[in-house]
């Protein structure tokens, strides 16, 4: 299939209905709009539905409704949405039900602002909702990704029986690239046998599930599902790098920031400073092992993020102290050009002469 | 002999966790009998709520979904718009379907959702141990309203059938009792409507169920009862608030 030119946000639509995706249950917010109006116009022509709920809180239930009766289904919001449906995540957690759930991030606190932002970091891989939980935390950084992950991400859910969230920004999701939807590798999804959809008369009735009320039960479960999470830390880290090789300093970016980075990174290259880049594509599981590795190899990190720093927490854990883990960040909605990050790198240099 | 009472097949042959003289068994078995008759427990999907019937989902032999609070129409909804040939059925208390899930009983209703909601109003919230609900009565006494709930203080009660009586998407709202046996036979004839309608594909169904509530009211059963009769009757009204069926659309 030719590439076509698309926005990001519409990208994650189009890729979201081709992985088999018919329901998606959404409310307007802005900078990820597009994904609603785009699935407005597709899904009556594939026979599916898009439903504009009443609110965030409502539409990540409708996605559950449907989950839990064995479909697969979406939604998406920008940050103070998700806000909203954290309750209806943490739900989905504690009944082991697969979604896909995008947040276009945009500046917070509160109203915050409209434009880019990845401040939502520590509140997708800490604590998307309440209780012991993680979430798959994907973070694609092209167009490109925002559709090839978004595939993947329901192949994820449906596996490992959680939700996963796509951490997008709403500059990835407000530029057009062009973008590929040929086939993906699809993997293997076990049967939905749990779930209730009607039980036929042939078994004994399922039942979608959070609350265990004997503490011990409850521990029980958790500790299951946190098997799980040890499997998905073990099988799914995803993570790109350029550079790293031979680099003294390694930058860890995601997203938006990693595109600034990669440009920043080959400019200190011409001017002698030995740069790279590791772009973390999991955001949770983290690739901790790999920075870890690097650290053998580099003589500090440097964390840029569309934030006050909350990643750079993550690579410091990550390495363990063995080098030096600076940040630089620019937030509330404001991009950092590549020169800024080049100067950054360019004074950490000059230190470890 | 022959066999003239026996549980419902749509109910489990388990312990119920509800006070004594609590209705909530009465509406299990009613809701359990109307699926019964309708033949429909294979292809029925019931979401129970939080609150006193959180534990509905280990009584009916249907499948089963625990929503959050309030959320139960939302869930509902992604359910039956995902399957629209499953039977779908709410089941939620005042607090649950008339505070914090308002928005989605609101909304589910007028979208027309083809639901069937079973709705109880005891005036009180029961699992938590007695406080005021959205529906509390004027000068009820509960833990969070120690002094009898004062409207201008605390606000005034909602009346969810008269208000979902006027949206469109609304096939049939009726409130309905369980203090009487003539009223339990009443309630049974709304509830196998609400199903009914379902399978009719009419619209969005809401049964609304007067019930008691004795630990949390300080009464007897039968003084409950009693109470029930005296106090919400007079300011809930039983009757068929809409059905689309009748003519000119509804009938009080």
């Amino acid at each position: 299939m030719a590439k076509v030119l698309m926005k990001g946000n519409e990208a994650i639509a189009e890729a979201a209905i081709a992985s088999g995706c018919l329901y998606y249950f959404g409310y307007p917010i802005t900078p990820q709009t597009e994904i609603s109006e785009y699935m407005a116009k597709r899904m009556p022509k594939v026979g599916g539905l898009c439903l504009q709920a009443e609110s965030e809180i409502a539409a990540i239930n409708m996605v559950l409704g449907a989950s839990a009766s064995g479909t697969r289904a979406m939604t998406s919001s920008s940050s103070p949405g998700i806000s909203l449906k954290s309750e209806g995540i943490s739900y989905l957690v504690g009944s082991d039900l697969p979604a896909v759930v995008v947040n276009v991030q945009r500046g917070g606190p509160g109203l915050g602002g409209i434009q880019p932002s990845q401040a939502d970091y520590y509140q997708a891989t800490k604590a998307y909702g309440h209780g012991d939980m993680h979430l798959i935390v994907l973070a694609p950084s092209t167009v490109q990704e925002m559709a090839s992950l978004t595939g993947e991400a329901f192949d994820l859910a449906d596996i490992y029986r959680t939700p996963v969230i796509i951490l997008a920004d709403g500059a990835i999701g407000q530029m057009m690239e062009p973008v590929d939807f040929s086939e993906r590798r699809r993997r293997e999804i076990p049967p939905k046998t749990w779930a209730t959809c009607g039980h036929g008369g042939g078994r004994k009735h399922n039942i979608v599930n959070s609350l265990l009320m004997n503490p011990e039960d409850l521990e029980n479960s958790i500790r299951d599902r946190f098997e799980r999470y040890r499997k998905i830390e073990a099988e799914e880290v995803r993570y790109e790098e350029y550079m790293t090789e031979d680099a003294d300093i390694v930058v860890v970016a995601f997203g938006i920031a990693a595109r600034v980075c990669k440009s920043a990174v080959a400019a200190v290259r011409a001017e002698g400073i030995k740069a790279g880049l590791l772009r973390p594509i999991t955001l949770w599981p983290f690739p901790s092992a790999r920075i870890l590795e690097l650290a053998d190899t580099a003589k500090a990190f440097l964390s840029v993020e569309l934030s006050m720093g909350q990643m750079v927490s993550d690579v410091k854990l990550a390495c363990e102290c063995r080098r030096p883990v600076e940040f630089y960040g620019r937030t509330g909605g404001v991009i950092p050009a590549p020169g800024d990050v080049a100067r950054k790198l360019a004074e950490m240099a000059r230190e470890q002469m | 002999m022959s066999v003239v009472f026996d549980r419902p097949k749509a109910l489990n042959d388990v312990l119920m966790h509800y006070c004594p003289g609590c209705t909530h068994g009465i509406v299990h078995r009613l809701v359990a009998e109307a699926i019964d008759e309708l033949g429909v427990e294979d292809r029925t999907v019931g979401i129970a709520p939080v609150g006193c019937a959180v534990f509905a989902y280990n009584y009916f032999a249907c499948d089963m979904i625990e929503a959050a609070h309030g959320r139960a129409p939302a869930v509902a909804t992604g359910v039956k718009r995902t399957h629209p040939d499953l039977v779908v059925f709410t089941y939620q208390g005042d607090g649950d379907l008339a505070a914090i899930g308002t928005a989605e009983t609101v909304h589910s209703a007028t979208r027309g959702e083809n639901i069937t909601v079973i709705f109880i109003n005891n005036c009180i919230y029961g699992m938590t141990g007695g406080q005021m609900a959205p529906t509390t009565l004027p000068g009820q006494v509960t833990t969070t309203t120690p002094y009898g709930r004062t409207p201008k203080i605390q606000g005034n009660p909602v009346r969810i059938c008269e208000m979902l009586s006027t949206l469109d998407g609304v096939a049939y709202a009726a409130r309905v009792s369980v203090d009487t046996p003539a009223n339990v036979r009443t309630a049974k004839k709304a509830i196998l409507k609400g199903f009914r309608n379902q399978i009719e594909k009419k619209g969005f169904s809401i049964i609304e169920v007067l019930s008691s509530c004795p630990t949390n009211w300080g009464l007897s059963p039968v003084e409950a009862l009693a109470w029930l009769r005296e106090n919400m009757i007079p300011y809930y009204p039983l009757g068929t608030y809409k059905d689309i069926d009748a003519v000119g659309g509804d009938a009080k």
